[in-house]
């Protein structure tokens, strides 16, 4: 069957299109060529209105453990946004920590069509793959938690040859499932443990004598080299602790050049300057990222309301506790693997810190002068649940809207902020590269995110609204797979997304050394601690689909 | 000889994961001579029992009359639709059975609830309230030099517990094997696991179990700097609960073990978020992790799955079309005698010992062939134990891990899962 899209304006930055007026075709799920016959089955006519690729978000934490330990934690939450199941929907529940099927349905209500899990634990990537294939309508993925594991440290502190680690990280990429690789808090989930509480760039762990620098060159390096296409996915030191932006800053400068992606750059751009000796280093921050063309960010944008932090920064988290509200909050030291914390959290426009990091994200997004590189997240649910993505959109497509907000926040955060002196309006160009674009191109999605010929026909339609809340909030299509699953911001069909994976190659003796580790330290054997992609793809619940990987390379 | 295992001629499986305990050992070696299944290492005699157990021949049963499957599962659909509060019960499955109970209970507006959750409630209510900071198996096996076991017999609800995590040959951060202390809190409490080259030292506050609470309470108490006013507490002499508190605070890493179903203490929430407070309070200054033990017959399996898909820890009800949390209300036990509930749905797949609750309702049972049942339920089917006639996914008692369970003979009966996706097809 061949579908039309006809004439809509078609924002489609992969391909170079900047809101030209054009038809799409799409046949079995994919973007053709206009046929030569000019026969159509069925066309839809989107005259005066916006045409993009489905939404990717790179940065979601929508499935594993830490997610459920949130779910169960905040009843009173849920109670307030309880969804009914529907002839094509099930039940369930929303807002900052919803329930997989409900968030699966809301984020293709938003017009997404792809979700990425930034930090499973190897250790529960069983666990966090049934959450994710729990998770209707949008393709996932996921990025494995390295860096405070015990094989990798002991790797690194008895100067394992490099190729070996790059072995080791390719293997828990396999066996994990995943398509890329994130370090949280370099080496300080381990150090926690041996009762660190604090563990800065060049800080040695006192048990192992590695610092996070080594972690952090030590795995973007590996990556670089095993030809992953997402770079070293970093939540780096020090995250909300006030000053940690000459701590970023040193991260950045330290790189070497190497690809990395800071994530939620947002937590880690606070000075000590000011009577509260907090203040943004939104501007500092912006200028090292404009300058250093390997390193990509996403802001983790706060917005006020109540939400719940889930990390697996257990140190940092632990530090927050004193923060969490309501008053309850989980600690965890995970299986020599890794760790969580989750403490709720609820972000309010007239606490002066929390209004000044709202205007500390929307500083980096305004400064930061290249699209490709700064992705739109809030860090679900970190800095605010992504049901408020269209919201964010507008902060930053209008500054009136912009400015009239900034008068609800606290003075002094607003005198504190250069925000009110930033004119930059985002185009819809710049959102549909932050949103579609930007993160298919890091992650190395070549089919997705884009509108051209062989694309996945996962697309998104909008009226033209100058409300770009309302426009963003309810599309009025759209498509995965060439089908249509939701019309006017409601679903009209219930389909299951596939996972994408990454496999980049490793030598196989790296198992035995592992098989060995599994079994003196374990209390999981070796095989099983392995997914295969049956687990997957048995149930119906969407397939596996790898990404390419460039070749193995060493230096 | 396979490590897959699957194929019909493979005739010893290794690593093989046993779902009869909520520890979910994965090391055991079993081999099939035909239909039946031998142990051959690493079995506790919980899982020789359900590994080796002779089942008897079962057929789907209409009021104790052999049907076909497709009779059973047209009957109960059509008592389902006639229901105006079915109650899926036990819930003791795999991953893939509790996705299709809550499938079918979202359709048909149940209550969901399994056979424990009275038990797991003291822990859910501690988590809703206050939280806690948590380890688990493979951490606590490795890094901790001081092990409580707080009120409850590990022992002897996990036999391998001591085995595996407390005595083990070798950990990971220094020669050979951690030293460390086991303190057991409460008397009569199995200590026989407690032995072996990594064991310096084992200390007992001899306490009625019943009585436990109030040891915990007094060692907070002590810890908080507050006096107390007798020279013991529940027969444990205050110096030994000082004591105590102090090898707490000296110790690099301490794990405080309960399992909440096996609390003798009047009131396990406030035992449960006594210990966690405990473990706070040490994080001061010191690493410190509660651990939650526990959770066989699926238990953890079924409240995560519920936890995720709905928002909610077990029980939950979907009687208004989206799901509801209450761990009074919407227990089954309340809907039972409520009169609120009208139709029992039993599903209990590892052990025979998991009977439903005495009701003269009508009661469907989807069970293991031979289940102990008081009455003979208006329709019985058959359905497979999961890890022995299919493959599918457990969650571990600590929450974190899960393992991949395999098929070991050919099944003998059909999942859980795939009679009630089939009955829900019939609605
Ligand atoms: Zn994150």
């Amino acid at each position: 069957m061949l579908i039309k899209l006809t004439g809509g304006r078609v924002y489609d930055p992969a391909n170079g299109v900047d809101g030209e007026i054009r038809d799409i075709y799409v046949r079995d799920g994919k973007i053709v060529s206009p046929p030569e016959d000019g026969r159509v089955d069925q066309e839809y006519g989107l005259h005066g209105r916006i045409v993009m690729a489905g939404a990717i978000d790179p940065h979601t934490h929508i499935g594993g453990g830490k997610m459920t330990i949130g779910r169960l934690m905040l009843p009173e939450d849920h109670r307030g946004d309880p969804v009914c199941h529907t002839h094509l929907t099930r039940g369930g529940c929303g807002h900052a920590v919803p329930s997989t099927l409900t968030a699966g349905y809301r984020y293709a209500e938003m017009g997404y069509t792809a979700c990425f899990e930034p930090a499973m634990l190897p250790a529960n990537a069983r666990q966090a793959h049934m959450e994710m294939a729990d998770t209707p309508m949008v393709d996932k993925g996921a990025f494995a938690m390295l860096g405070s594991d015990d094989f990798f440290l002991r790797q690194l502190a008895a100067k394992d040859d490099i190729e070996a680690i790059k072995d080791y990280v390719a293997w828990t990429i396999h066996a994990s499932q995943a398509i890329a690789v994130k370090v949280v808090n370099p080496g300080g989930i381990s150090a926690f443990k041996f009762n660190q509480r604090e563990l800065d760039l060049d800080e040695q762990h006192v048990h192992y004598g590695i610092t996070p620098r080594d972690v952090l060159l030590t795995l973007s390096r590996s990556l670089k080299e095993l030809g992953v296409a997402h770079p070293l996915h970093v939540h780096g030191c020090n995250l909300g602790v006030p000053g940690n932006v000459e701590t970023t800053e040193r991260t950045i400068a330290g790189m070497e050049g190497l690809p990395v992606h800071l994530t939620h750059i947002q937590f880690h751009s606070y000075g000590t300057e000011g009577d509260l000796k907090f203040s943004s280093g939104g501007a500092r921050i912006a200028e090292m990222v404009n300058k250093h063309k390997n390193i990509s960010i996403d802001v983790g944008q706060v917005l006020f309301g109540q939400t719940c932090t889930a990390s697996g920064d257990s140190m940092r988290q632990y530090g927050n506790t004193k923060s969490a509200n309501p008053k309850k909050w989980v600690v965890m030291d995970i299986e020599c693997d890794a760790g969580c914390g989750v403490v709720p959290m609820k972000y309010r426009d007239k606490s002066f810190v929390n209004a000044l990091q709202w205007a500390i994200g929307l500083e980096l997004f305004l400064l930061i002068d290249d699209p490709w590189r700064i992705f739109l997240t809030t860090d679900h649910p970190n800095g605010a649940p992504f049901t408020c993505y269209p919201h964010l959109i507008r902060l930053l497509m209008d500054k009136g809207f912009r400015n009239d907000m900034m008068q609800k926040i606290h003075p002094d955060a607003a005198a504190a902020s250069i925000l009110g002196t930033l004119d930059r309006e985002y185009t819809l160009y710049e959102i549909a590269i932050m949103t579609r674009a930007g993160p298919a191109k890091s992650l190395g999605l070549r089919d997705r995110g884009h509108l051209g010929v062989g694309a996945h026909a996962d697309i998104t339609v909008y009226d033209d609204n100058p409300d770009r809340e309302a426009m963003f909030g309810t599309p009025v299509f759209v498509f995965k797979n060439g089908e249509v699953i939701v019309r006017g911001g409601k679903i009209v069909k219930v389909v299951h997304g596939d996972t994408h994976v990454a496999r980049p190659d490793f030598d196989p003796s790296i198992e035995k050394s592992l098989r060995d580790y599994f079994s003196r330290y374990h209390t999981m054997s070796f095989d099983n601690f392995k997914l295969s992609d049956a687990e997957i793809e048995d149930g119906g619940r969407g397939g596996v689909i790898i990404q390419p990987t460039a070749a193995r390379s060493t230096s | 000889m396979s490590a897959m295992g699957e194929n019909a001629d493979a005739s010893t499986f290794e690593n093989v994961v046993c779902p009869f305990c909520g520890l979910l050992c994965d090391d055991l070696e079993v081999e099939r001579q035909g239909t039946d299944l031998k142990i051959r290492k690493n079995g506790c005699h919980r899982a020789v029992v359900g590994f080796e157990r002779a089942l008897p021949a079962s057929k789907p049963q209409i009021a104790g009359k052999d049907v076909s499957l497709d009779e059973a599962m047209t009957a109960v659909a059509q008592m389902i639709n006639k229901a105006s509060l079915p109650m899926y019960g036990g819930l003791s499955t795999d991953v893939g059975g509790m996705r299709a109970a809550l499938s079918l209970a979202d359709r048909s507006s149940g209550v969901v609830d399994h056979a424990f959750s009275g038990a797991a409630k003291h822990n859910m209510a501690v988590l809703q309230q206050a939280g806690w900071i948590t380890s688990t198996l493979t951490e606590t096996r490795n890094r901790a030099d001081l092990i409580v076991i707080a009120g409850s017999d590990i022992h002897k609800l996990h036999h391998r517990f001591f085995e595996r995590i407390v005595c083990p040959e070798e950990t990971m951060f220094q020669d050979g094997a951690i030293k460390r202390t086991v303190v057991f809190i409460g008397d009569g409490l199995d200590q026989s696991g407690a032995k072996g080259a990594c064991i310096d030292e084992v200390i007992t506050l001899p306490c009625p179990l019943e009585q436990a609470d109030e040891v915990l309470a007094a060692l907070l108490a002590r810890m908080r700097g507050k006096p107390i006013a007798s020279q013991d507490v529940a027969g444990v002499a205050v110096s030994d609960i000082e004591d105590l508190a102090k090898r707490l605070h000296e110790a690099s890493y301490s794990v405080l073990v309960w399992a909440v179903g096996e609390l003798k203490v009047p009131e396990p929430e406030l035992f449960v978020h006594t210990l966690c407070e405990t473990v706070k309070l040490l994080n001061r200054t010191t690493r410190s992790a509660g651990l939650s033990m526990g959770g066989g017959e699926g238990a953890i399996t079924a409240n995560s799955v519920c936890g995720w898909q709905s928002g909610y820890p077990l029980p939950v009800s979907y009687a208004s079309g989206a799901p509801k949390y209450d761990p009074e209300f919407n227990s089954i036990d309340y809907k039972i005698a409520s009169g609120e509930g009208d139709l029992l749905v039993w599903l209990a797949s590892f052990t025979t010992d998991l009977e439903p609750p005495e009701t003269s309702l009508p009661t469907i049972v989807l069970g293991t062939p031979g289940i102990k049942l008081k009455r003979q339920p208006e329709v019985f089917i058959p359905v497979g134990t999961p890890g022995i006639d299919h493959a599918g996914q457990l969650i571990r008692n600590d929450s974190v891990v899960s393992l991949p369970l395999r098929a070991l003979l050919a099944p003998r009966h059909p999942s859980a899962a795939e009679v009630l996706s089939a009955i829900e097809a019939k609605l």
